[in-house]
Formats: C-alpha cells, structure tokens, sequence
C-alpha cells in the first residue's frame, strides 16, 4: 500500500542460501537458496508436502532452520543472536487458515499488534485500520466478530492486519486454499492492489493462474528442492525439468491453470 | 414433562406459517392443516397423560413412605417442625460465614490458581524450578483428601504455637480451602491455556508479539472463556465445603446445626443446614447455566455493527 518502505541500497528484501530443515527423520527443505528483490513478487509452486509451507515458517523463524542462513535486509535473522520478535515485527504473514483471534472484533484484531507492539495511540491505530479496512472494501465490518465474516472477508481482515504493522515483507501462505471457489477472486484482487502498490511478497500457492499473472519470480519446489526458478514465462511456458513439466502437466488436467 | 415438550415443540415451528406472514398470498393446504390437527391431537393426549402419570406416581410415593415402618420415628428425628424454628434462625447466622468465606477464598482461588497455571506454561531454562514446583504442587494438594489438609492446618498448625500465626479456625480454615481449590483451579486454566489452538499462538507471534503478550492478549482471554462453566462448577463445591471449616470450631451453618443437634439429640437442625445450603447452591448453579448459555448466543450472534 502507499505505506511501502524504500528498501536500501536495492539489498533483496529476503536472501537464504543453503536452508535445510527437517523434521524427524523427513528432510523438508534441503539447501535452499532464494533471493527476494524489492517490490517483487515471488510465488512458490509445488505439489502439497514440497516445503513451500516450511519455506515460509522459517523465513519468519516460526521454525528454526537446522542448516544454512536467512537474511533480511542484509541482516542475518538465523544467528542465535538475533532477536525473533524483532525479525517478525518487519513480517507480515497471512495464513491459509486466517487466524484471527475470535475473541476480538475486526478492529481488535487489527490494532493489537500495532498498539501492543509498537507502542501506536489507540486512536492512531484504529484511524490506519479503518483506512486500510475501507480500501479492502470491508468499511462496515469494523466491529464484527469473525465468526460473523464469510471465508473471503476473513481472510481480507488477515491481510489487513498483517499490513498494519507497515512490514517489509509480507508472506501469503496458500491464503486462497480454505476458501470457497467464488469466494477466492475477491482475495486474489487484494494481493494484485498490492502488488501495484509495490509491496514485496512472497506466496505460496496452488493458483497457478494468478500465480503467472503476478510473479515477479516463480520458484518450483519438489521434495524440498528449487527445481526451477525464473520469470513465470520461463518456468510455466518452457520449463526446463522433467518432474517441472509433469508436474505443470497434472494442474493442467486437473483444470487449474 | 419433558414428553410433553418434546412432542409440542415441533408443532409451534409448525404453526408460525399459517397466517401467511410471507404475504405472498400462500394458503396451507387441506394436507396441511389435518396434519397440525393431528399433532395437536396428540399434545393433548401427551399431556392428560403425563399428569395422570404424575399424579399416580406422586400418590404411590406418599403413601410407600408415610406407610413404611418407622416414618413416625424418621419424621420425628429429621422433620421436627419446632426445631427446625429453633435452628433456622442460628443457620442462617452461621451461614453468613460460609458467604464470607466462599466470597474470599473464591478470590483468591482464582488468582492463585491462574500463577500456578501459567507458571506451568512458561517457557525457557530460568523458570524450570518454578514450572516444577507449580506441576508439585497441583499433584500433592489434588490429591490430598481437603478433610485431612484441614485437620492439618486448622489443628495442626495452633499446636505448632508459632509466634506471628493465627490460630482462628476461620482464617486458617479459609487457607486450608483455598490450598486445595487453587490447585483444582489451576487445572482448569491449564485445560483452557492448553485447548487455544497453536496456530493462534502461531499469529500472535508473527505478528511480532512476544511470549508474554501472546498469553496475556490472545491465548488466557480465549482460555479464560472457556473455562467459565468449569470454573463456576468448582466455586459451587467450594461453597459447600465452606462448611467444613465447622472442624476447627469455626460457627458456621454447620457448626450451628451441630450444637443444636448435639444438646437435642434430634436431627433436624442438619436437615435445615443441609436445605440451606442447596438453596444457596441452586442460584449459583442456575447462574452458570445462564452464563454458559448467554456465552453461546454470544459467539452465534457475533455481534456485528
């Protein structure tokens, strides 16, 4: 949104290089190197269990990687050292199943962080909230709990208040995957306003459509691999792997791009 | 009763569409009203049914007691209409206590209970000491019979002639209730903490919150709601075994009923105890089914704006 910080010196937002994680005796991501621009988009794409989930818990230490390291804006989050609640304080993140705290209304939700965290005046905060709710189309839901919201308008007030913060980078993790088929388009419109604003994001997701249409950079994930990664173009028009084009050629049956 | 409910419970959803309120000109069909007419047939015979079954049934037991063997005895012992006058009063007396003392230690069973239960929660190597001694503390008191932990401290510690101790029965009585009710306490915060799904803690967290504001702003609100029926369910017992502090000498509702009791040797004045006592309980009861209910309306109507 118009909140957009201006990224230093073009150092990419996100960098990891060699990530390995596992879990028990199952290796999820096994040396994983990324890179996030600023004001790019960056979609992962895989088969469910191909890491695309882990990728994006550890970006924001909700996971700690058992090998290699993570940087954000050049500095490095994975050193013991560093301070989780400030890394995830620069984060956004908006869950496949919303997570919004039921117990609290929409505005609630909104402004704990804020207020808790950054120490904003209630009014200010509730001001940007409103703000942000009336540009998402959600102007009358201020007060509402969530259980009184639709999937989609739920997961809007997600991203609303994972916007309130004003992170640096916001993460979407198959934020489309619980909702009803009519209810996703409203969602998706969201993510490309902003991607127009110039926020940097990365995504995981199974929208392959959306995923070609707003991808600044595709990354193809396969049993905790990179197996490819490039423009959209690249990757869905002219893959180069074998696995990548099998597994382009099954979403296709499946009527999903 | 509840056949009568249940067989004309139906039948009022049924009535409502008969006026056409929908004002589109509907007229209930001829299938349609023989039908209500049949239900309504039936509530009624439900009905006559069921006070007939009542009344036959209230009878039997009247006449099954008032004939046994004995009931003059029973009703002279239990149900003595001027010892019962003797002792309501004196009862009620003594009840005032057992007020004061749920109202206090109700307090303080909630505070302490939520510290043992979040210190069973806390995380990190510091507070490994105190994790254990909460974890202890809910094993041992759970388990210790209250008469025993009473006798102890309400017995026990004036024999111990400390100097700086109380050795009135009702603040040590209360001490006594309120070590054994925190630790029951403290395990229904814990279920409550323990049941807010981690993908909540998960957003929290994300959201930059640290541990501490985690809990306070978004697991125990969410815990603490809960848990209210649970909650309410063990100030409920808490009030009755307000009564057991009467071991220490403490005049409460019991010990009242005893000394008359004692002197008479007629039972009766436990009787009124006891009644007094369960009205106490009822409202208190009655008000958490209120509550547990008013909290799902309130999670069905949201509240929007």
């Amino acid at each position: 949104m118009s909140d957009v910080p201006v990224s230093p010196g073009g150092l990419p937002v996100l960098r990891m290089e060699a990530v390995r994680k596992t879990f028990g005796d199952a290796v999820v991501l096994r040396d994983v190197d990324l890179e996030v621009a600023p004001h790019t988009v960056t979609a992962l794409i895989g088969a469910s269990g191909s890491g695309k989930s882990t990728l994006l818990r550890c970006a924001n230490l909700l996971e700690d990687v058992d090998d290699g390291a993570i940087w954000l804006d050049g500095e490095e989050i994975t050193d013991p050292r560093a301070d989780p609640d400030a890394v995830r304080r620069r984060i956004g993140v908006v869950f496949q199943a919303y997570n919004l705290f039921p117990h609290m209304t929409v505005l609630e939700n909104i402004t704990l962080a804020p207020r808790r965290v950054h120490g904003v005046a209630r009014a200010d905060a509730e001001e940007h909230a409103r703000e942000l709710l009336e540009r998402l189309g959600l102007g009358g839901k201020a007060g509402a709990y969530p259980d009184r919201l639709s999937g989609g308008q739920q997961q809007r007030v997600a991203i609303v208040r994972a916007l309130a913060v004003r992170p640096r980078l916001l993460l979407l993790d198959e934020i489309t995957a619980a909702l009803d088929p009519e209810l996703v388009g409203e969602v998706l419109n969201v993510v490309r306003d902003l991607k127009g604003d110039g926020m940097t994001m990365v995504l995981a997701t199974h929208e392959m459509g959306f995923a070609r249409e707003v991808a600044d950079q595709v990354c193809f994930l396969d049993e905790g691999v990179v197996l490819e990664h490039g423009t959209p173009e690249q990757v869905f028009g002219d893959p180069r792997q074998e696995r990548t084009r099998r597994f382009l050629r099954r979403i296709v049956e499946a009527g999903r791009l | 009763m509840t056949l009568v409910k249940e067989q004309s419970e139906p039948e009022e959803a049924d009535d409502k569409g008969g006026a056409d309120p929908a004002g589109d000109g509907y007229v209930p069909s001829p299938r349609r009203l023989e039908r209500e007419r049949h239900k309504r047939a039936r509530t009624r015979r439900a009905t006559a049914i069921a006070a007939a079954s009542t009344l036959v049934t209230g009878a039997v037991l009247y006449l099954v007691v008032v004939s046994a063997p004995g009931w003059q005895r029973t009703k002279e012992t239990f149900f003595d209409g001027q010892y019962a006058r003797e002792a309501f009063p004196k009862v009620l007396e003594g009840l005032w206590l057992n007020v004061r003392l749920l109202l206090v230690c109700g307090a303080a069973v909630l505070v302490l209970g939520m510290l043992i239960a979040v210190a069973r929660t806390l995380r990190g190597p510091v507070f490994f000491p105190l994790r254990v001694l909460a974890a202890a503390y809910t094993d041992f008191f759970r388990g210790l019979p209250l008469i025993i932990n009473l006798m102890i401290v309400v017995l026990g510690v004036p024999a111990l002639r400390l100097q700086g101790v109380t050795v009135d029965p009702v603040l040590l009585g209360g001490t006594a209730l309120t070590l054994t009710y925190s630790a029951y306490v403290a395990e229904v915060f814990r279920a409550g903490i323990e049941s807010v799904h981690p993908s909540q803690r998960a957003a929290a967290r994300s959201l930059g919150l640290n541990n501490r504001q985690a809990l306070r702003y978004v697991v125990l609100p969410q815990a603490v709601r809960r848990q209210v029926p649970p909650l309410l369910n063990d100030l409920v017992s808490l009030q009755k075994d307000t009564g057991l502090v009467s071991i220490g000498g403490a005049i409460d509702a019991v010990r009242a009923a005893d000394i008359i009791a004692g002197r008479s040797l007629n039972y009766t004045p436990y009787i009124v105890a006891g009644l007094v006592f369960v009205a106490l309980t009822i409202p208190m009861t009655r008000f958490t089914d209120w509550v547990t209910s008013r909290m799902d309306r309130q999670r069905a109507q949201g509240g929007t704006t």
